[in-house]
């Protein structure tokens, strides 16, 4: 009864896109607006815990390997400690705002545990594909939350930060189990699949 | 007789919106007819169209589906509030 791999790289790009939609708008209303209600302020930090929290049981129905373990299991803490951060932070108990770096550190682990996890070249199958293409982002993308950290007033770090996650949305919904990219689909692929 | 019919226009209508609130307006909508035009370019991925042939979990996770429904959350539940506090801020 459980789902496809696909399905749940899709059910995770969802709750990325809700994020993204929540940190653009932050990005666009400025965040003294944005946190007036505290259920808003709350609303993506708790989002990015709950996604920590579910990639538990991702890691332990659907790795088949201990590398694949240990980087789904990376993930998870990643973003339970920006999520737990971000709240600490709208809560109030945390006032530093270096604790922006939590999130930081979150996308470049997850970007360096996709890549190191990902055994297979960019062309293999469309998986291994969206694993670079994911990982490169997360790295790349880690650079908006330093900048967050450093210059809260500046729209540019949130609003990309927001752009990296819906990009990750768009990447996580192409996925499929077996699919070609490009035009490449390897033979191994095939075979593995079946 | 008086064929000038004057009427008065408040303010409230003649006020332009602000682009914030253009921008968080339209964020959901997007959103929707994103996932809306994902549907109607590839429809087989609405396994609701033929229930019969798929599993619990394909009829669960539909992306275009997931798409919509994220655009209709944001635009129902979080941007009302936001437009309330922006219009408040920006008077």
């Amino acid at each position: 009864m459980q789902p496809p791999a696909d399905h749940v790289h899709w059910m995770f790009g969802t709750g990325f896109l809700l994020l993204g939609l929540l940190l653009l708008t932050e990005a666009v209303v400025g965040p003294e607006v944005w946190r007036r209600r505290r259920w808003r302020a709350y609303l993506w930090p708790g989002v990015a815990f709950a996604m920590g929290v579910l990639m538990w049981p991702v890691m332990v129905f659907f790795t088949n390997s201990a590398i694949h373990m240990i980087a789904h299991g990376a993930w998870a803490q990643a973003m339970m400690a920006a999520g737990a951060a971000q709240l600490g932070l709208a809560r109030g108990k945390l006032q530093s705002r270096y604790w922006e770096l939590t999130m930081a550190l979150a996308l470049f682990v997850s970007g360096a545990a996709f890549l190191i996890h990902e055994q297979n070249g960019w062309l293999f199958s469309r998986a291994a594909f969206l694993h670079h293409a994911i990982g490169w982002t997360a790295i790349a993308g880690s650079v908006f939350p330093v900048g967050r950290a450093f210059r809260p007033r500046a729209p540019i770090w949130q609003g990309g930060l927001a752009v990296t996650l819906l990009a990750f949305a768009v990447l996580l919904y192409c996925d499929r189990n077996l699919a070609p990219i490009f035009g490449h689909l390897s033979q191994a692929a095939v075979t593995a699949s079946r | 007789m008086s064929t000038q019919l004057a009427t008065s226009v408040g303010r409230e209508t003649t006020r332009r919106r602000s682009p914030r609130l253009l921008i968080v307006s339209a964020l959901g909508p997007l959103t929707a007819l994103a996932g809306l035009v994902w549907a109607l370019v590839q429809p087989y991925r609405i396994a609701l169209l033929e229930p019969h042939a798929h599993g619990f979990w394909t009829l669960v996770v539909e992306p275009p589906l997931l798409v919509m429904l994220v655009g209709a959350f944001f635009h129902f539940v979080v941007a009302p509030s936001v437009f309330e506090d922006l219009e408040a801020d920006e008077r």
